[in-house]
């Protein structure tokens, strides 16, 4: 086995935290909101319409404006001294120390063991039509380098994508019917064969334990 | 009770009977400690669980005496029954439904439209019935088309008798039904509400169509209400007769709402239990109340604790009253009627069995025009009386004999000149088309080669023509200028996050901008002066009917001091201003709703305001456009009267629209609730400007009623759009061309149809 998931495991475990490093948005007078160690939330709601925690308030020609916290977590690294003063855009205020979720964990060690098929350019992207039918069916079907499993749909065009990396299954498919896909972003994640229950083990295990 | 039937009665039964006696009053008063029912609730389920073990004869001697102290309880109870109480026997698990009265009021029925829960709507029952009468020993059946709502008994599937949009829309095609066949109906009134969603048909633009439609449904209707929650009871509750249950209640809002709103809870936040009982009183929900008011025409009395499912006794009354109803309205609108009036007049209602006169349900053609006229008459009557006008002496005479002259100069013009010029015109047109063809085969040889020689040099003029040249933004004098640009500031866009709209200088934006994101396109709200001086022709403007006036008609506590601070704050006395104007030389009549006076809500002056002004267009003959800045809705504050203005301003429109002509409503901001759902969403041009959010109960209300959270874009004009209850989206810099374009389009030649 080529891939220590263990190992990665491991990693995850040592240090289950992503720090967000929040800049001012723009210039303008700062006033925080928030203190040191202060927990924080993200949005919330179905649509995200409840904002997170009122991080700071930022002043410029009279328009106060309030910056919102982006995800959960702990405040760490406050700027408190720029507090009251003005302060210039792209400046360092504070980050967010994330505690990685579960879900979070899983997705960030599928994409470091799983082939990914980037997207080229930023458009719409379909699933061919025989792979989506195979995929309904099978659940996670097979692929072969030369298949062509994505339709890349720009200016009213319809491309077909040749998979190109080794065989294996398709383990996860990252992106929405039609959606659009920045460049560079994932659409599908692929899993060779014999890595394949290797890997639904450490998920599962991941599932079972991580808190 | 007498020692036979005791012997003979189950001790069990009994207990059972008792029991349900108590949870009644448990169910009204909500607490057990009211009049110690907890003490004999324990202690009837002590005699139950040692129902064998105690003595048969011990048993009744226990329970005659819980059933005396229990009578007694009932007593006092009917005695000092508050509105709140009211409320808790409406929604008592043990009151009568509407299945209870298909059963015992009528002799037969088959349910329409889906039975139980395979149904278009289970909270809306419609059904084909018939109810007999005997008049001195012989029997008249009639046929009858009952429409309801059906709380059901606690079933899920039945909403608690909030229709849906769908549900409505059932109850209207059968009301139609009804009218091709010459059936009168029957509602019953039995819903907290409309259930809040607005999936196609829309639940406030469901209601307006059932308004629009039974403003002049061909036959008579009867209505009864026990529980009528707002717009929810109005979908069915415009009739020739409204009768309501004694213990009913009928309102504006339920009291929760309405200590909500006045209360400034915030959501998920307890309603105090005592502000919630202020407000039922405050709302004048009762029979009695609306009887007064006048919203109601009779009550239809109940037990002294209101009817429940086995009352027998009051469907006999029920069935009696809805008869006597029924052959009131009919009567009114027979030709021949003097006698049989009189008959029923001098019926005292003693004898519920016996008809004094046999009275048939069908109504040729001059006695539904009647009947439509007489049906008019009542809802533009409702909410009058209650000190609106403060006009007086001379300056009342003066605008008196005004409105006079006006009215016989427009009916001079327009209903006896107009027709006949129309006619000579239609003939000319018609025998010069007639000539024109016979003389074309002959003259056309000779056109050719004359047009040949000498060919044509200049078009045909269309009539238009000079009109689409001309700019209509190009006017001579100093535009308006919004306050909101005096502010040295910068303002950001709602939408900077997904478009990256730049920050916005206040001044740019309110002046030049038209308070329009030049990035996303979000319109930002303005002031409704805005509109007046940016939308019609320079001096155009000329308001009417300034001398009606809000007023607190209910005496509803603190309002009279809210009222006093919007009048000094605004300047004027109603939320309502109507007005002639023009657009592009166009004459209209316009009828505005504005944010800043109790947030554009409508009580009986805007009512009565918005009546003038469709019957002003009518007579005029102009078109009549409604552009609400804002509405909060029906004004709470004014309870049933306010309510009733949705009927009352829809029967207007739909006369303005019958005599020909052109209503257009225009949203903006905010439009929510009673008045969408009834005089502009009948409408069938609606427009909404950008930005705008046009629904029937907010988001709140959606959570709470439904359980269910709503998307933050759910009542946006787009998504009105989509689900068709708007025509089209209109840009506020481009409001005065897009108004005028539909004028020109939709209006006709003439701008009004006939």
């Amino acid at each position: 086995m080529d891939i220590d998931l263990n190992a990665l495991l491991e990693i995850y475990r040592k240090n289950p935290f992503e720090d967000y490093i929040l800049q001012s948005v723009h210039c303008g007078v700062i006033t925080f909101h928030v203190r040191e160690e202060q927990e924080v939330h993200g949005p919330e709601g179905q649509w995200h319409q409840k904002p997170g925690t009122l991080l700071y308030q930022l002043t410029r020609q009279n328009n106060t404006k309030k910056v919102y916290s982006p995800c959960s977590g702990i405040i760490i690294d406050l700027r408190r001294d720029l507090n009251g003063s003005f302060t210039e855009a792209g400046v360092d205020l504070m980050s967010i120390r994330h505690r990685l979720n579960k879900d979070e964990v899983i997705d960030r060690i599928l994409k470091d063991v799983l082939i990914l098929f980037p997207a080229p350019q930023r458009a719409r992207y379909l699933l061919s039509p025989e792979f989506a039918a195979r995929l309904e069916k099978e659940g996670q079907p097979t692929i072969q380098p030369g298949d062509e499993p994505i339709i890349m749909s720009l200016m009213k065009r319809d491309t077909n994508l040749v998979y190109g990396s080794a065989p294996g299954v398709i383990y996860k498919v990252y992106f929405q019917q039609g959606a659009l896909v920045e460049e560079g972003a994932p659409l599908i994640g692929v899993c060779q064969e014999e890595k394949l229950s290797y890997i639904q083990q450490v998920v599962n295990r991941i599932k079972n334990e991580w808190e | 009770m007498s020692k036979k039937h005791k012997t003979m009665m189950d001790s069990g039964k009994l207990i059972t009977q008792l029991q349900d006696r108590v949870s009644y009053l448990l169910d009204i008063k909500k607490s057990q400690d009211w009049g110690n029912i907890g003490d004999i609730l324990k202690k009837l389920h002590q005699i139950r669980k040692s129902i064998f073990d105690l003595d048969e004869q011990l048993i009744f001697e226990e329970l005659e005496q819980i059933e005396l102290r229990l009578s007694d309880i009932e007593g006092q109870l009917a005695r000092s029954l508050t509105p709140a109480d009211i409320i808790n026997i409406v929604r008592s698990p043990q009151r009568f439904t509407l299945m209870d009265i298909l059963e015992n009021v009528y002799d037969s029925f088959t349910e329409l439209g889906g039975e139980g829960d395979c149904n278009v709507d289970p909270a809306v029952v419609v059904a084909r019935a018939t109810v007999s009468r005997r008049v001195k020993d012989k029997l008249y059946t009639h046929q009858i088309m009952v429409i309801g709502h059906e709380k059901g008994r606690g079933e899920e599937f039945r909403n608690g008798g909030c229709a849906k949009p769908w549900g409505n829309d059932k109850a209207l095609r059968y009301m139609h039904t009804a009218e091709t066949e010459g059936i009168p109906i029957h509602f019953y009134i039995f819903t907290p509400g409309a259930y809040p969603i607005e999936d196609y048909p829309g639940a406030a633009q469901q209601i307006a169509r059932n308004l629009y439609a039974m403003a002049k449904l061909r036959t008579p209707m009867i209505s009864f209400i026990s529980e009528g929650g707002s717009g929810g009871a109005e979908a069915i509750g415009l009739a020739d007769m409204r009768l309501m249950a004694s213990h009913g209640y009928y309102s504006v809002i339920s009291p929760e709402g309405a200590a909500a709103i006045e209360g400034k809870i915030r959501e998920g936040q307890k309603v105090p239990k005592e502000l919630i009982e202020h407000c039922a009183s405050q709302l004048k929900i009762t029979a009695q109340d609306n009887l007064r008011l006048g919203t109601i025409d009779r009550v239809v009395q109940e037990p002294p604790l209101g009817a429940r499912r086995d009352d027998y006794a009051f469907f006999r009354r029920l069935r009696y009253e809805m008869i006597r109803a029924t052959d009131e309205v009919v009567l009114q609108a027979k030709s021949f009627r003097a006698m049989r009036t009189y008959a029923l007049k001098m019926d005292d209602g003693n004898s519920i069995e016996d008809f004094p006169v046999a009275v048939h349900w069908d109504l040729n053609r001059s006695e539904i025009k009647r009947l439509l006229e007489l049906r008019s008459e009542k809802y533009r009557n409702m909410g009058q009386g209650f000190g609106l006008e403060e006009k007086k002496g001379l300056f009342a005479g003066f605008s008196k004999a005004k409105e006079l002259a006006e009215a016989g100069y427009y009916e001079l013009r327009y209903g006896l000149i107009r027709p006949h010029e129309k006619n000579v015109k239609k003939v000319i047109t018609e025998v010069s088309s007639e000539g024109s063809t016979f003389l074309r085969k002959v003259t056309e040889p000779v056109r050719a080669m004359y047009e040949f020689v000498l060919p044509k040099t200049e078009g045909i003029k269309r009539p238009m023509e000079g009109m689409e040249r001309r700019s209509i933004f190009v006017e001579e004098w100093e535009p308006y200028v919004s306050p909101l640009a005096n502010e040295d500031r910068t303002i950001t866009c709602p939408n900077a996050e997904r478009f990256g709209c730049q920050d916005l200088w206040v001044p740019d934006l309110y002046g030049e901008f038209c308070g329009v994101c030049p990035t996303c396109g979000h319109h930002f709200p303005l002031e409704y002066q805005w509109y007046l001086e940016n939308l019609f022709d320079r001096k155009s403007v000329k308001e009417f009917n300034t001398h009606i006036v809000s007023k607190n008609p209910l005496k509803f506590e603190g309002f009279d001091a809210r009222l006093e601070r919007d009048i000094q704050k605004t300047g004027r006395r109603s939320s309502m201003i109507t007005f002639d104007a023009a657009v592009n030389g166009i004459k209209l009549v316009v009828a505005m709703l504005f944010s800043d006076f109790r947030n554009g809500t409508v009580g009986s002056a805007e009512g009565e305001k918005f009546v003038k002004a469709c019957d002003k267009a009518r007579l005029t003959r102009r078109p009549f456009l409604a552009y609400i800045h804002t509405t909060g809705g029906i004004r709470i504050n004014e309870g049933t009267l306010g309510v009733v203005q949705m009927p009352k301003c829809t029967l207007a429109v739909r006369e303005y629209i019958d005599s020909g002509g052109l209503y257009i409503v225009v949203y903006d901001n905010n439009s929510y609730a009673g008045p969408v759902a009834s005089f502009l969403g009948c409408s069938p041009y609606q427009f909404a400007i950008r930005s705008s959010r046009i629904g029937f109960a907010g988001p709140r209300v959606i959570r709470e009623t439904t359980g269910q959270d709503v998307p933050p874009d759910y009542h946006s004009a787009k998504n009105a759009l989509k689900r068709g209850h708007i025509q089209g989206i209109w840009d506020r810099r481009e409001f005065r061309k897009k108004l005028y374009e539909a004028l020109i389009s939709m209006g006709g030649p003439n701008l009004y149809y006939k």
